[in-house]
């Protein structure tokens, strides 16, 4: 009875659309422990996890330039057009 | 210390050094955010600095009822939406779809082509081997919403609440917009580290 009683586990394929739940801490106490008691016995789904941690991380790192010395005099005549247009 | 907010009661109290200063604080993030809506870095330095004249004529508007940062952004995001349309950006994936290929998976949903491991590789790579450019690339990909909030989260790093706030979406529809997005990109990771 008790067997027939319990949640289904979760495979690997409902695995990957429930990631940004979990990573967002979007998923009910139930759902998280059979998320993470899948992953504990899943090396690819916790590779993929770590997957997804590492492109979050990538996107993250990509940084335009900063501020030159002539842009830094753009901004301080756009500054000073604003200032024109208020008096 | 909210240093935007000082930063902003100064501008407003005409200190022209104070503004080039909020302007260098988000300069690189709002670059690369209107790069993924428009064509050369030159239109996207435009639509930036478009954006600082608005917020200068709006600041008296500004209450601050949100941080100036998503305020910042919002409107950001709107000048490089309206100004990539005008550009007439092409869109290449698809909407919706699975963060996976189910061709990936067996009959009961465990993985047949795993995920082979890249996660070290792609951090010694970023720099040295153009995948920086690659991520860069199929940003500009995404479907416009995905790419939203995908910039705003993961690279401006605005919490989950403000992007909402910024982009007027809802908190279910922000998490399933950043799911797509993020799936797409780990995607592109793999098929660049991963060769499966």
């Amino acid at each position: 009875m008790r067997v027939l009683l319990r949640r289904r586990e979760l495979v690997c394929q409902e695995m990957v659309e429930l990631i940004t739940d979990y990573l967002e801490g979007g998923l009910s106490r139930a759902q998280r422990r059979r998320f993470e008691a899948h992953l504990a016995k899943c090396e690819h789904c916790t590779e993929y996890l770590e997957q997804m941690r590492a492109t979050i991380r990538l996107t993250g790192s990509l940084r335009a330039e900063d501020l030159t010395p002539e842009m830094s005099a753009e901004f301080a005549a756009l500054y000073q057009r604003w200032r024109a247009e208020e008096q | 210390v909210d240093e935007d907010a000082e930063l902003v009661a100064r501008v407003r109290a005409g200190e022209e050094q104070a503004f080039v200063m909020l302007a260098a604080r988000h300069h690189s993030t709002m670059q690369r955010i209107a790069r993924t809506y428009v064509a050369s870095a030159a239109v996207a330095e435009e639509v930036v600095q478009d954006t600082w004249l608005a917020v200068l004529r709006g600041l008296d508007g500004f209450k601050g009822r949100s941080s100036f940062r998503t305020w910042l952004l919002a409107i950001l995001v709107n000048r490089a939406r309206s100004t990539g349309v005008r550009e007439h950006r092409s869109v290449a994936i698809g909407d919706a779809g699975p963060a996976v290929d189910s061709a990936r998976f067996d009959e009961s949903g465990a993985w047949m082509s795993p995920p082979r491991h890249w996660v070290e590789e792609s951090e010694s790579r970023l720099l040295a081997e153009g995948l920086a450019d690659r991520i860069q690339a199929t940003m500009r990909e995404l479907p416009e919403r995905q790419r939203e909030v995908v910039m705003l989260r993961d690279v401006a790093e605005l919490s989950a609440r403000e992007v909402c706030e910024a982009l007027e979406i809802s908190e279910a529809n922000q998490r399933v917009l950043l799911h797509r997005g993020r799936s797409h990109l780990r995607q592109a990771l793999e098929a660049e580290l991963g060769r499966v």
